[in-house]
């Protein structure tokens, strides 16, 4: 481009200089051709708009006409996607989730204090330090037929391990507001249990939900629900199931191992604001329910429940958005009371590591509860404040008092969270955490992680 | 005493539970326009509750109770389809308990299966941001639209409620030829509004566009329903220096911010269109949202 630019240059400068060094006569016949030249080329410029304005008279009746053809032609099917043989294949979704984690405290030692957590739901809730894989989760639904749906859940842990989170089939065509499930399922109580863990607003589940039901409680049985035929939301439902999961255990009888009945109310107040509030009672019968403790004589040992336990949940949920308008602004405030009753025998020192085994009565009513606030404060821009106690309540081990510690202290962790959601199907975020589970621990906690859905669009429960 | 206190106790909490009148057919719309519709099709045979108002993204509205509620008792709902309330109307049918609402039953109406959809993709990527694979769902800013819907909307009110078929045949009769008049009027009135470029907030008017003849030559979203950046708008502002625009058009619920940087900068009105019923005063039913909206953007010429 340069290289050519030089001659021009040369003749542009050249072309003024040969012209002041010509005479009149030369001249006059230079502006005469330039003046020839102008003509014939206004005349051509002339004839071309001409035609430009014709082509698009001609393109606008087209249009006209296009539009008077769109108006007569009868409505096309739209029928979403070909034939062939995919054309029934269910809606996939896939979660991707992947966590960076600083714990000020090695996380070897995890407890609850004065909550007897078993080993398996101790590992899941127990924090990890480093880069890990968050819960990801693969989903698959659809409608079965005219009158089931069908959905199923993969989770697929960090270590690699993948669960069934839940898998089950739905009524959809049951009058009288009556809706059956069957399968596998995330139990209705409370109100965060029957959320996936990607629709949380912070990275773990409180630990009041740690404590009494392991972060999450899912259930193998059948659950029936009501939707009340009035304008104000009234829902009450029931399982009952197998109870498998902690605070329940894996039996080897006939019949239902857990129950659940639960209520929800709700409804609208103005176009701003809406609302949930719900009361649940999950039954468990746990049997050589087992965990590991330190006794008296500072000897660990292992400890098994059997008996009956109660958990009752009191929950609510208030939603704000300007106009019911979410996008620029919203507030979401939510809070949950969780309160545990067991009754039935203890035996101490099951594997006889200590003092020897002995078997005693066991009646224990704790508690807990966490209160958070999510606040959109801009477009994509999210910031959270989680805080939360538990109560060790009263525990009576009957004859084994003398035998197991009684811890007098309230576990309280409290989180700070901001995040950023660029779309509906992505988000990254940043928590702080104080988390002082253990007695005489204050763990600081960092966690940087992503949560992205792909696949078929996810519609969310309220 | 104490059973007397009991007893109004027990009067009030039933009262709070209004229960709906079972007499006329229950409608739950999904949006304003197609409660308008129905409305104007029903008559008093019919029930409307709006899902949603015009102040509301219809594509971001929560399955919230009140509309887990109003779907269990709902003989019909009418939505525009085409994925635009996926987010939320899928939970609906899910938790409700009522059969007539589903997907494939007469009770569940898409408006946006009666017309002829524009910008259908031919692949869908959502990097592309909010695409619908059906096509723009914005169906209701072409009135002629409406008149489809209504034509088929009135044969599925006489399927779901066969009773009063005579009626609502009769409704959609006299509605069609005012609507077919207004049309014509607001064509007549909007005559000068051909061939005017325009920016858009979001791709929502595309139909609008269609009908009225008007240019789109940008949006202020760079992907569908992702807002206005920064750079994405000094992009636009430097697109309207070759290719000048007579106004930026939003609808109520779109963020004005974008709008009014641009507006200011490029020295050009922000018009503001209702979108749906109920979107601004005069927008009070199907035939002010179109006289308000033609005199909006002729307001723009001005």
């Amino acid at each position: 481009m340069k290289i050519c630019t030089i001659p021009i240059l040369v003749a542009l400068i050249a072309i003024p200089a040969a012209a002041f060094a010509a005479d009149d006569a030369d001249l006059r016949t230079l502006r005469e051709e330039v003046a020839r030249l102008r003509e014939t080329y206004e005349k051509r410029i002339e004839a071309l708009e001409k035609r430009l304005i014709q082509t698009e008279a001609k393109a606008a009746s087209a249009e006209t006409i296009a539009t008077r053809a769109e108006t007569v032609a009868a409505p096309q099917p739209t029928a979403s996607g070909g034939g062939g043989t995919n054309a029934f294949n269910p809606g996939i979704s896939l979660i991707l989730s992947g966590l960076y984690s600083n714990l000020s405290k090695d996380p070897a030692g995890y407890r609850i204090s004065g909550f007897h957590l078993p080993n398996d739901p101790l590992g899941e809730i127990t924090p990890q330090r480093g880069f890990s894989l968050a819960e990801s989760e693969l989903g698959i639904s659809a409608n079965v037929d005219q009158l089931f749906y069908g959905a199923m859940n993969f989770s697929i842990h960090p270590d690699n391990t993948v669960s069934t989170e839940e898998a089950f089939i739905q009524t959809t065509s049951l009058p009288q507001g009556l809706t059956l499930k069957a399968g596998r399922y995330f139990s209705g109580i409370g109100y965060l249990n029957e959320q996936h863990a990607h629709t949380w607003d912070f990275v773990d589940a409180p630990l009041a939900y740690q404590a009494f039901v392991g972060g999450q409680f899912n259930n193998d049985g059948l659950q029936l629900r009501w939707l009340a035929p009035t304008d104000t939301f009234l829902e009450i439902g029931a399982e009952l199931g197998r109870g498998a999961n902690y605070p329940g255990t894996g039996r080897n009888k006939n019949g239902s191992g857990a129950s659940a009945i639960f209520a929800h109310l709700g409804g609208d107040v103005g176009a701003s604001h809406s609302w949930r509030a719900g009361l649940s009672l999950l039954t468990t019968s746990p049997q050589d329910r087992q965990w590991d403790d330190t006794d008296v004589a500072r000897a660990p040992v292992t400890n098994s429940f059997s008996g009956s336990s109660k958990l009752w949940i009191v929950d609510g949920v208030w939603k704000w958005a300007p106009n019911g308008n979410a996008n620029q602004t919203n507030f979401k405030l939510q809070g949950e009371y969780l309160r545990r009753i067991e009754d039935g025998k203890l035996t101490y020192d099951a594997n006889a590591a200590s003092l020897g085994a002995s078997v005693g009565s066991y009646a224990a009513t704790q508690s807990g509860w966490y209160v958070q606030g999510i606040y959109q404060f801009a477009p994509y821009w999210r910031v959270g404040l989680r805080t939360e106690r538990l109560d060790n309540g009263t525990v009576d081990y009957g004859s084994n008092n003398a035998s197991l510690l009684r811890p007098v202290y309230a576990p309280a962790r409290n989180a700070l969270m901001l995040d950023y959601n660029p779309s509906e199907f992505s988000r990254v975020r940043l928590q702080f955490a104080q988390d002082k589970s253990l007695q005489g621990v204050t763990d600081n906690q960092i966690f940087l992680q992503y949560q992205m859905s792909l696949g078929a669009h996810g519609a969310h429960k309220f | 005493m104490m059973n007397k206190s009991i007893k109004t106790l027990l009067v009030l909490a039933f009262g709070a539970f209004a229960l709906p009148s079972f007499a006329a057919l229950n409608i739950l719309a999904c949006e304003p326009e197609w409660g308008a519709l129905a409305q104007e099709l029903g008559g008093d045979k019919v029930s409307v509750y709006n899902a949603t108002n015009a102040f509301q993204d219809p594509h971001h509205v929560q399955a919230k109770p009140s509309l887990l509620a109003r779907a269990r008792n709902a003989d019909m709902v009418v939505c525009t389809g085409s994925q635009l309330e996926i987010g939320w109307l899928p939970i609906l049918q899910q938790q409700a308990g009522n059969p007539k609402i589903q997907a494939g039953q007469p009770g569940y109406f898409e408006a946006a299966q009666s017309v002829r959809m524009l910008e259908v993709p031919s692949s869908v990527d959502r990097s592309l941001g909010d695409v619908h694979p059906g096509g723009n769902p914005h169906i209701q800013t072409d009135p002629r639209n409406i008149g489809l819907a209504a034509a088929a909307l009135s044969q599925r009110l006489a399927e779901v409620d066969p009773a009063n078929a005579a009626y609502y045949q009769g409704n959609y009769k006299a509605f069609a030829e005012r609507w077919k008049a207004a049309i014509l009027n607001w064509e007549k009135h909007a005559a000068p509004l051909k061939g005017m470029n325009i920016v858009v907030h979001h791709k929502a008017f595309v139909y609008l566009e269609n009908w009225l003849g008007l240019r789109e030559v940008a949006a202020l979203e760079p992907k569908p329903g992702v807002e206005p950046t920064g750079a994405h708008l000094s992009e636009v502002l430097a697109q309207l220096q070759r290719q000048p625009v007579k106004a930026i058009i939003r609808s109520v619920y779109n963020d004005g911010r974008g709008s009014e940087w641009l507006a200011e900068r490029a020295k050009i009105p922000v018009v503001v269109l209702p979108f749906t019923v109920g979107g601004s005063e005069r927008a009070k039913d199907l035939f002010g949202l179109y006289d308000d909206t033609v005199q909006r953007l002729l307001s723009a010429l001005k």
